[in-house]
Parts: C-alpha cells; structure tokens; sequence
C-alpha cells in the first residue's frame, strides 16, 4: 500500500487533466477540456460543467442511444404492456432482460411480458415500401395473441428516416381495438445526444397517454409515488419493503416493477418522491402543475441517506403518527445494518474509488461509500445535464442546443377537475421557513470533495488514464467498462446492473453493498497476477549433491 | 411461469416476431473484426448501435470490446455521415492507434446510403489514415439477413485486402466462420498437428480468451495479421467452413485470386471434423499423424460408450444455420433426435439441409428459417411435441424452466455461464465436450426423478 500513497501524492488534478488531454486532436482535447472538472470551493455557487452535448465521433463512449433510454430504461420494467419495437431485430433483441430489472408478477393473474421480446423485424423491402402496414398488423397479431391491456411502439433509426407515421398507427389501432391503449414512441436511437433523451421521450407519452386514466379511488394514508426508480436487482422491493414498514403507499414506481395501472392512478399520491434527478424531474413538475403534488428529491440508497429519506416523507405529511413511525422503523432496522458497517470499515477505511454512471447514482452511490469510509477521487454521469452537476439553480440560464430543441417540451395546464393542491400556500410556505425543501436538488459538485475530478461523459481512454494515474481500490461504471478495468488489476463493480448482485438500495441494501464492496477491494483474488517465475525470474538453483 | 403468455396452439403471423432467433447484421461485424490484429471496429451508425453490440459481446465474453461510433445525431441523419465518419477515422488514429479500422454500417448509414469507399477514399486523401495502416469495411445493412449475414460481410471485406504477388505462399486459408476464440484455436491446434501451414481468418484467439496480467493491451497478441490476409490471395486454396457464415469470402478469392475454394460444414461432431480434416490434407497433400486418429478414435470410444443414453432422444435445437447444419447431423450419428430446429436467420436452403440429414428418422423434423421463425415457435413446438433435451443461447433458459426440460447451452448469446472462451466444441476434443455436457444434464436428471428404490450409483 505505501506505493500506492506515493503514487497519489505524485499526481496533482491540473497534471492529471493535462495527462488526458495531451493526446487528442486539438479540437477534442478544448471540447473535452471543458467537460472535465477540477472541484473547487467558490465563493459563490458551484463551478461550471459543460454536459448534456454530443459525444465526439470515434472517441470510445459509455453512452448509449435515445432508443435505449426510452423501451430499455424507462419502459423496460413495466411488465404488462406489450412493448413493440418498430425495427430491424437488432435493437429489441439487444433490450430484451438485459437491464436486470426485476417485478414481481406473483399475484394470480397477474401480467408479465418482460421475459418476451416483440419486434416488426423490419425487412429491406419495409424500408423501400414503408414499414406502417407491418406495424399494424404486428399490433393486430399482438393483440390477438394476448389481449394485452396496452401495446407501446418504439421506434429504431430507420423508422424515422424512411418517414413511418407510428403515431397515426397507434392510434388508428386504439380506436379500431377498443380495450387496449395502443401509444407510440418516437425514439429513434439518433435523436439527443444519449439516452437521456429517450427517457424524456418515454416519460413524455407516459404521461400524455397513461398518466391519470384511472380515477377509482386507491387506498392509504399517505400515498405516495416513487419517481426515477428502476428495481435493478430489487432495489425497488427493498424500498417498498421500507415504506410499507412506514404504513406509506407507493402508488406508482416510475417505473420499478411497474404496471400500467400504477401509472394510470398516480395522480391520487398526495407526494412525489424522485430518485433519480435526470431522468424524471419533469414528470414530477407536470404531476405538480397538472395535479398539484408537489415533489422531494430523496435518496434511498445509502442507510443513512434512506432514513434520511424517510424523515423527509414523513415531515411533508406532518402527521405525528407517521414521523412516530418512520423513527422506530429506522430504530429497527439500524442496528443490523450499523453491525455490518462496523465489520467492514476497518477494512474498507481510508480505500477509494471512482463512479462513473448515469445521471444519479454517481452521485448517490458516494453516500453509501462514504458510510464505509471510502473517498471518491473522481465521478462523473454518462447523459446528465447541468443541473445534475451544478443544483437546479443552473436551469433558467441553460443554453437549449439544437439537439435538446429536437426533443420535445410539453405544455401541462391545471386539470380543469383534478387539479387539487395537496398543501395550501401558507402550509407549503411554513414548511419551507422550516428549513423544508421542495423541488430543490443540488447536483453533485457540492458533495465532492475540493480537487476531486468531476468528468463528463468519461470515455474508454481517459478511464484507463484514470485508474493508471490514480490507482483506486474500486471503479464503478458498467458492463463495456467493466473488463479492461479489471485486466488492469482494479476491481470494478458495475452500477447499472450491479453485476449479480443487489438490492442496494434501503437497509437491506446497504448491508450487501457493504459485504459486497469489502469482498472487492479486500479479495486475495487481485493477487495472482504475477507467476512465481515472474516474480523471481532467476535462473540459478543448487543441486542437492553440490 | 416466466412464458406464462405463450399459447400452445399455433397461429399463423406474418409481422409480428417474438422472442427472436437471431440479431442484426453490425454485431456480427463487430465479432469477426475482433479477429483481426490491432483492429479497432468502427460502428457508423448512432451510439447506441455500438453500446448494445459492445454490451453483448461483452457479456458474452466476459472481456473487454473495445469499437468506436459516428455518434450520429439527427443532423447526420439529415445530411448524411461523411463528416461523422471523417472526424471518427482522425480521431480513432490518433487517440488509440490501432493498426487498422474496420468499419461497418448500420441500418441508419445504410438508409441514408453512405458509400464507404469514397469516405475512406476522402479519409486517406486527407491524410487521417496514417501510412502503413488501413481501413476495411463492409455494409451491414440491419433489415438484410442476421447477425450471421453480418459477420460474413466483414470476412469478405478481409478476403478483399488479398493483394496476390503470383508467388504461392503454401498455406491453407481457413475460414472458421461464427465460432468461439477457442474453436478458433482448436482449428490451428489440428492444422498444426496435420502439419499444414493455414491462415485462419477471421481469429479472435488470443483475442477474446486473454489473461489476466495487470495490464490492459487494446490489442492483445491474437487476431489474423493484415500481411497475412494480404497473403490470403498467394494462398494453395480456402476452405470455407459454413455455407452461410464463410462462403462468401471463400468464393471471392477463389473468382477474383484463382484461390479455389471448398466450401464445408463447421467442423462440429464426427463426422464434419472427419470432411474437414480429410479436405485439410488432401489440400495440402499431408497425411494426418496418429495423433489426430487416435483423438477421433477416443471420440468414437465415448459415443459407443455412452449410446444408451442418447439413443433415441429428442432435442429441440435453436441457433445459427451452419451451426444447426453440423450439430443435427452429430446428434443424428449419436441416435438422437432431433425434432424442433429454428434459426432467425432465413435461406431456404437451410431447411432443405436439415430435412436431408433427419431423412432417415421416423418422423418429420420441424424447421422453419428466417422471420417469425423464432424462440416463440420454438416453444410453441415444444408444448406441442415435448423434448428430451434443449440446445441453443442463454434465452433458452425461460423455455428450459417453464417446461421442466435439460438444456445445454450452446450458441451465441451465453450471458449466464463460462467455458465457452476456453474449451472448443468443434473438432474431435470439441466432440468430447459436446457429449460430456449433453451426458451431463440427461444423468442429472435421471438422477434427479429418480425413485429412491432405482436411484443408482453407477450409470
């Protein structure tokens, strides 16, 4: 471990940013230059980060594309609508259970096409002649195969470019089907520059075309949503398991282990909770707007940061029951959790790592590792936008680019019957003289420590430089990354699909995360690289007779 | 039930795929550029592309995939990706230095129509393309044909770096087609033994079965040189194994080089490994040592051995056609039977290939190619007709639980297990493994259902 340490010392963040950048092209290296950041307190506000912009062509990228964002990300997990992907077979066959997303389909009768894959399996002669006939009958064949409650239409590059109108198909097939709601998508892999796009797409028709069609009243006391919440590995059972222990509802996950009817009900929550920043918060701002449920940025991974969590509900709801409650409950749960983390943290302390995932968890995974205490040298998201590194307060002055421009804003009016504010002005305003924030996250920066490496849309190279320069105990990214790392002898975890493992999230999750990120950084696994001879390449040996 | 939706009675469709055979053409050209050394494959197309084949590959491998993008955005789309391309060639040369790009279309820069030898033509002209290195390519066209389709693009657009110097080089150009890094090296392991001189390409050997070693090398020793297949056209002849995944190659350097080619099935099972090595020497004009005879003998040995328990059980089989072609013939010259055959992956002369091989067996196979033909027919004929034993990719998992029925993995994508890197199932040792793990799932079973009063100890 000393070389390690002297290895730190040697390196200082401006020489490492220099190190990465010396090898590009001029052009890339000023782009690049720009979305790589060395953290530093400011005497006011937090400094700025170019995100959310094209990623260079050739330079090796984590991003995916708006199609992945939309079927894979957002509307993966829900399991009883029939997903449609409009296209050559390629990209349904790639999104088909490969995102770890876990549901529960146990009750009778319950729905669950997520093990299946249904695509239009576009031919060349649908490209020449127009895909719109096949489509429909594909929807048709659905239809007559399962009599889904809903059928959802993604579509793939082509579909946009040879000009297929998804949108008049859908809805032609609505109306002639009658008890199936048939939406469309238009999320062709080119549009934005990440998926970040593409769950703005999905989120957008959900809430245009689900959100709010079922009004039979649902039960609870205090009813809730979970916004940007995706059960990768059961993260979205353990968080239910912790608020039904509350007596809270969760109406609706968006889109954890999700069906449409969560969807179609959520408008009857009297909060929302949004986990992940990026991929949600406009629905939580429409939900506000159309229905007046006013939104929470909370965070359930990390034991503290969950009950941190809790207590944020359940002061919103101002019910001393409730608070009564969510105490003993964290009370309860504590101590098993709190006994694992004093297990670890002699072994964990004083170790490091680096995360560089989606537009949230870069973020809320250094709470988890911080309760370990582990430090983050760098972070960074793959398709966060300025906001998700700077704090909401960035969003009135952001630069619309043409490739935000092409993904569409709607327009939400107060519902002329629905529209009920949850708490009056005078309530919301006391809440927040309290100390109370609504609708307010902070982004990243300001959690990381003054020198740290904040890097956008980090690349295969600049990975490698990375963990050359800085040596750290654990890496955090996802499944493309996930090997070239550990060819280097770093271990490396990923935080899209956790590999096998989860739930992380709650106090059961962060008990696993705990035993899982000891089991990484302290393995005898990472100490067979070299062979004996290697290690001792001499060639002398005595005989026994000399 | 995971498939709890799947009916059993069948109805026709005619758009509507479920639970896909196959995949698109691009991921295939990703694979087989691996096996080029120093390659870096290029994906022209949007990102995600790229992302996903990366993922699965990946997964797949459990190695890293390096492959770069044009990123398009919808202006590219627009305007065409020339620029895209350009940038991407310029940057990928300088940043990461490969010795040669290979780059393919996709379903998006194929719908725009960008023409790849006027962009590289552009590329070079510009100087991006430094000297001594190179760019080949192939269009991958996503709504032609399947990720099989793909991948024989790319090894035709490394049979087309042939440049013949009318002096014979003596050696056999193999092309294995679609098979795992360790098939690849059993194949050189064989023409080693047969002491005949090959270039195989593409080889993704040393390539996609790396060590561990603390240091990450983007390029890792293994994968056919570019001399090399350069070379291909001074080559005595090709043998192409795999109708489907090989020949087109093979009968381009044999119509444009003279290089006459044979065309084979993937050498899996018997007697496959028996044509393919018999071509071998008479190409070569070697005899084959006793070393190869007595691994056929001990492959023969363990067939005889264990007959009873393959003998007349039925297998349902999902996969690529020139795999499905060699493995219904092996499991056929076990007694098996094959019932249930699909693949994505459409020809018609496919399922002409598999009605010859099951001809002889008292029943009529099922086999369907191409669109439709998918994993939810599949299932469908398993309700309809129950099998013994499943063979195909990881998603065969959800058919294998629900049914209750023994499974082996065997095919691309494995997302689930390891081995498949390492230990060949082509050639008479691949044999060997292929009988083990077939063996292997069937007595488990038996020992599984088995009442106390039979549960055996020797089987």
């Amino acid at each position: 471990m000393a070389t390690k340490t002297k290895k730190m010392v040697q390196w200082n963040p401006t020489d490492i940013k220099e190190d990465m950048l010396k090898k590009y092209p001029p052009k890339v290296a000023r782009k690049r230059a720009k979305q790589i950041l060395i953290n530093e307190a400011q005497e006011s506000g937090t400094p700025e980060i170019t995100a959310n912009v094209r990623t260079i062509p050739g330079i090796i990228t984590m991003r995916g594309c708006t199609y992945a964002g939309c079927k894979g990300v957002i509307l993966g997990p829900t399991r009883d609508i029939v997903n449609i992907t409009h296209g050559p077979i390629g990209c349904g066959f790639y999104s088909w259970l490969t995102r770890r997303n876990q549901t529960d389909a146990s009750g009778e009768g319950d729905e669950n096409y997520m093990p299946y894959c249904f695509s239009t399996d576009m031919e060349d002669k649908d490209i020449i002649f127009g895909g719109e006939k096949k489509l429909e009958a594909a929807i048709q064949e659905a239809y007559d195969l399962f009599h889904p409650k809903s059928i959802a239409v993604f579509a793939t590059c082509p579909v946009g470019l040879i000009g297929d109108d998804i949108h008049a198909v859908a809805k032609k097939m609505k109306d002639k089907l009658g008890d199936c709601n048939v939406f469309a998508f238009s999320c062709e892999g080119y549009k934005g520059v990440s998926q970040s796009a593409g769950h703005h797409i999905a989120n957008n028709q959900i809430f245009r075309h689900v959100v709010g069609e079922n009004d039979e009243p649902k039960e609870g006391k205090y009813k809730i949503n979970l916004l940007g919440e995706y059960n990768i590995g059961g993260d979205g059972f353990e968080i239910d398991r912790i608020l039904n222990k509350c007596g809270i509802t969760n109406l609706a996950t968006f889109s954890g282990n999700s069906t449409y009817d969560q969807f179609a009900s959520c408008h009857q929550a009297d909060l929302n909770a949004v986990m992940c920043h990026r991929s949600i918060n406009y629905v939580a701002d429409m939900l506000e707007t159309k229905f007046g449920i006013p939104w929470v940025k909370v965070n359930f991974i990390g034991a503290e940061s969950t009950a941190k969590s809790l207590r944020k509900i359940a002061r919103y709801f101002g019910d001393k029951e409730l608070v009564d409650r969510v105490e003993e409950v964290i009370a309860e749960e504590m101590p098993a959790v709190v006994a694992v983390r004093e297990d670890v943290l002699p072994r964990t302390t004083g170790k490091t790592a680096m995360l560089f995932v989606g537009g949230s968890r870069a973020h809320h995974y250094q709470d988890l590792f911080g309760e370990m205490g582990m430090k983050t040298l760098s972070a960074g998201y793959e398709f966060a936008h300025r906001d998700d590194y700077e704090g909401r307060h960035v969003l009135p002055n952001l630069k619309v680019d043409a490739d935000s421009r092409n993904i569409e804003e709607i327009e939400v009016e107060a519902d002329p019957e629905r529209f009920n504010p949850r708490k009056s002005e005078a309530e919301l305003k006391a809440l927040e003289e309290d100390g109370y924030e609504f609708k307010e996250y902070d982004g990243i920066i300001p959690d990381m420590e003054n020198g740290s490496l904040v890097i956008d849309d980090l690349n295969q190279y600049e990975a490698e430089k990375l963990v050359e320069m800085l040596k750290p105990d654990i890496f955090c990214a996802g499944i493309k990354e996930k090997f070239s790392i550990q060819k280097l002898g770093v271990p490396m975890k990923q935080l899209h699909s956790y590999d096998s493992g989860g739930p992380y999230a709650g106090f059961r999750g962060a008990v696993n995360f705990y035993r899982e990120i000891d089991r990484l950084v302290n393995s005898r696994v990472w100490g067979y690289l070299k062979a004996p001879w290697q290690e001792n390449p001499e060639l002398s040996a005595t005989y026994v007779w000399e | 039930m995971l498939l709890r939706h799947t009916p059993t009675e069948i109805a026709d469709r005619s758009a509507l795929t479920i639970n896909p055979a196959k995949t698109c053409q691009p991921i295939g050209a990703m694979y087989a550029a691996l096996g080029v050394h120093g390659c870096l494959p290029h994906s022209h197309g949007s990102q995600g592309c790229c992302a996903y084949h990366r993922s699965t590959l990946t997964r797949h491998y459990k190695e890293p995939i390096s492959a770069g993008t044009s990123s398009f955005t919808e202006g590219a789309s627009v305007f065409g990706g020339q620029a895209n391309l350009l940038q991407a060639i310029n940057n990928i040369f300088t940043v990461y230095e490969p010795e040669v790009i290979a780059v393919h279309t996709t379903c998006l820069s194929e719908t725009i129509g960008d023409d790849l030898p006027q962009i590289t033509d552009k590329a070079r002209k510009q100087g991006s393309i430094p000297d001594g290195k190179d760019v080949i390519y192939a269009n991958t066209p996503s709504y032609v044909g399947s990720h099989v389709t793909g991948f024989a693009n790319m090894v035709k657009g490394m049979a087309q770096v042939a440049a013949p110097t009318g002096v014979k080089n003596g050696k056999v150009n193999v092309i294995p087609g679609w098979v795992e890094p360790a098939d690849m090296e059993e194949i050189k392991r064989l023409a080693a033994l047969a002491g005949v001189e090959i270039i195989l390409f593409p080889d993704t050997s040393g390539v996609l079965n790396g060590p561990m070693s603390g240091h990450y090398h983007m390029y890792p020793e293994g994968g056919v040189t570019m001399d090399e297949l350069r070379s291909t056209g001074d080559s005595i002849g090709t043998l192409a194994l795999g109708e489907w995944c090989s020949a087109d190659a093979a009968r381009y350097l044999d119509s444009t080089h003279k290089v006459p080619c044979r065309v084979l099935d993937m050498p899996f099972g018997l007697q496959a490994t028996d044509r393919f090595v018999d071509a071998l020497r008479t190409l070569a004009g070697r005899s084959v040592p006793d070393e190869i005879t007595n691994e056929r003998g001990q492959l023969v040995d363990m067939i005889s051995d264990m007959h009873q328990y393959f003998y007349q059980k039925k297998v349902a089989l999902v996969g690529d056609p020139d795999q499905l072609i060699a493995m219904t013939e092996f499991l056929v010259s076990l007694d098996m039977w094959p019932v249930h055959v699909v693949t994505g992956t459409p020809g018609k002369k496919f399922e002409e290939r598999i009605r010859e091989l099951t001809a002889d067996l008292p029943y009529e196979v099922n086999v369907k190619a191409g669109s439709e033909s998918d994993m939810f027919l599949l299932h469908q004929w398993i309700k309809n007709g129950s099998v013994d034993l499943i063979m195909g990719n990881t998603y065969c998992k959800y058919i294998a639980r629900d049914e209750d029925i023994p499974y082996v993995r065997w095919g691309f994508p494995i997302l689930d297990r390891v081995g498949h890197q390492y230990f060949p199932t082509v050639g008479y040792k691949g044999g060997l493994r292929l009988l083990e793990k077939i063996l292997n799932v069937l007595l488990d079973r038996t020992d599984r259902d088995a009442p106390e009063q039979s549960f055996e100890l020797v089987l």
